[in-house]
């Protein structure tokens, strides 16, 4: 299965075991991973599930939606590498993905 | 920190009652916690009940706000199946419907909110159905089949997204809507024609002005009756005509309730060591200058994060902007605060292209944003609203100017 890494603003790293077509963000609210709060239990309506992706995985996580890129374009924080964590479907390819998470979700 | 009352009792194992106890136990609180739900399963989210569980998109425990194994993992005594009879203020009880009695030295009500039935003749058939919890979807579910014929009975939020799973389902629906225009009770014209005719194009039967009678059948349900004499022949009918907070526990505990139970800005109730949050609660909504109830994800999680702040002594969360979503066929509608006493109301973008937005105005300041496909407006105007920031409506309706230039221009 998929390891996740999770990275705290404090530089703590947890790993994690995805399954595929789960979302980023439900693998970190499933294993009680601090940083994020994904409020709307990811309908892409809240952008509190902001992380960083590592600059190596960005092509394999592919780009954000329209709808996704414009709650990026006016969330905090953000930065070129900046996804919500809700959009990001796992599988085998991302084996290894290493996201950090921003200081506040809000 | 080992400081705050030793036990809280939590009743209610919704997304508020949920939240309290994450929120307490990330603070650090190590007393005991005992969360009190009458549903089978453990604290999940509703949202999806009404969009892509009932279109059987996701699986139950998809929806869990934690992993079961949280909460012995956090000591968190999650009793399910238990409903409370009754609350004693004087001695700190609850008493449960097994009889058995749990001592409190804090409590936090967030009993939620049940959906209002229909005074109606064969409101009582089989078939007749609502939508609040897990065990109405899995009732709901199974009846949904394609060709199936399936009246909803109120345009609000919960009946418009049933109404849209329903016709991706291969349902016949026809929404029965007593007010001359859907989502009438949260939203504007503009929206309430916009989300008729969306559903009218999708096959949806949309009867606005609609008076129910009753429901025809023996056993089973076969029709609904309007006034005007019409039947409509269905083989299942859902009810979502708004909820009623659940306040008897505290009314009979002697606390202060009128439309909700009655509460101060940490949430506290009329007794000292007393907690009411989420759909329950009547709470001051500090960016309009009234109180009011709220149901919401965003009220369900600030309630209970602000109620733990406030066990604990510590400082307490700013409250947000009212929000609230809704998904609809390839539509998510957005809205950011309350529109309520509007006195100007300003669409930028045009409908027709399925991405736009309504801003409601009260003298020449933003009060709340609907925003459909537009993710720009709604997060903007979110921050114009929590700003009371006054905006000229014809630079809102002029899509030549960026919202980052409007949100610019407006916030410095």
């Amino acid at each position: 299965m998929p390891k996740i890494t999770y990275i705290d603003n404090s530089g703590e790293a947890r790993t994690v075991e995805g399954k595929n077509g789960m979302t980023v963000m439900e693998t970190a609210i499933k294993h009680n991973v601090p940083g994020i709060d994904a409020d709307c239990g990811g309908a892409c309506a809240c952008a509190t599930c902001h992380v960083y992706v590592r600059e190596d995985f960005l092509g394999k996580v592919g780009s954000p939606s329209a709808m996704e890129q414009s709650m990026l374009d006016f969330a905090e924080n953000v930065k070129p590498n900046s996804r919500l964590s809700c959009q990001i479907k796992i599988s085998d390819d991302l084996d290894g993905l290493t996201v950090t998470t921003p200081e506040s979700q809000h | 920190m080992g400081s705050g009352p030793r036990t809280i009792a939590i009743v209610g194992a919704g997304q508020a009652g949920g939240q309290t106890a994450y929120s307490l136990r990330q603070a650090g609180y190590e007393g005991r916690i005992v969360l009190l739900g009458e549903e089978p399963a453990p604290p999940y989210q509703r949202p999806p009940l009404s969009k892509a569980y009932l279109k059987g998109e996701l699986e139950e425990d998809r929806l869990y706000l934690k992993p079961i194994d949280y909460y012995a993992e956090h000591n968190v005594e999650l009793m399910t199946d238990s409903r409370v009879e009754r609350l004693d203020l004087a001695a700190k009880t609850v008493e449960l419907a097994s009889g058995n009695r749990l001592a409190w030295d804090a409590l936090v009500i967030a009993t939620g909110a049940r959906p209002r039935r229909l005074p109606v003749p064969g409101a009582q058939l089989d078939g007749a159905m609502e939508l609040r919890t897990l065990a109405d979807v899995d009732r709901l579910r199974p009846r949904m089949t394609s060709g199936a014929r399936m009246v909803v009975v109120g345009a609000g939020y919960i009946g418009l997204e049933a109404a849209a799973v329903g016709s991706q389902l291969g349902l016949h629906v026809t929404v029965l809507e007593a007010m001359p225009r859907v989502l009438a009770r949260v939203a504007g014209p503009e929206i309430s024609n916009f989300y008729a005719g969306v559903h009218r194009a999708a096959g949806v039967d949309v009867r606005l002005g609609a008076r129910l009678e009753g429901f025809e059948g023996q056993t089973k349900i076969t029709a609904a009756r309007l006034s005007s004499g019409e039947q409509i022949a269905c083989d299942l009918a859902l009810v979502g005509i708004g909820v009623h907070p659940n306040i008897e526990l505290a009314r009979d505990a002697g606390l202060d309730v009128g439309d909700g139970i009655v509460v101060g800005r940490d949430h506290r109730t009329s007794h000292p060591d007393v907690f009411a949050i989420g759909d329950c609660a009547f709470r001051p909504l500090v960016h309009y200058g009234r109180e009011g109830r709220l149901e919401s994800v965003h009220n369900a999680i600030e309630g209970g994060k602000i109620a733990a702040a406030a066990l604990l002594g510590a400082p307490a969360p700013a409250e947000d902007v009212p929000w609230f979503w809704s998904d609809q066929y390839d539509l998510k509608l957005q809205t950011a605060g309350l529109s309520t006493g509007a006195d100007l109301r300003v669409t930028r973008g045009d409908p027709a292209s399925r991405s736009f937005a309504i801003f409601y105005l009260a003298e020449g300041r933003v009060l709340a944003v609907d925003a459909v496909n537009a993710a720009p407006e709604y997060i903007v105007g979110k921050k114009l609203v929590a700003a009371k920031a006054s905006v000229a409506p014809a630079e809102l309706a002029d899509k030549s100017i960026s919202m980052k230039d409007i949100s610019a221009r407006a916030l410095s």
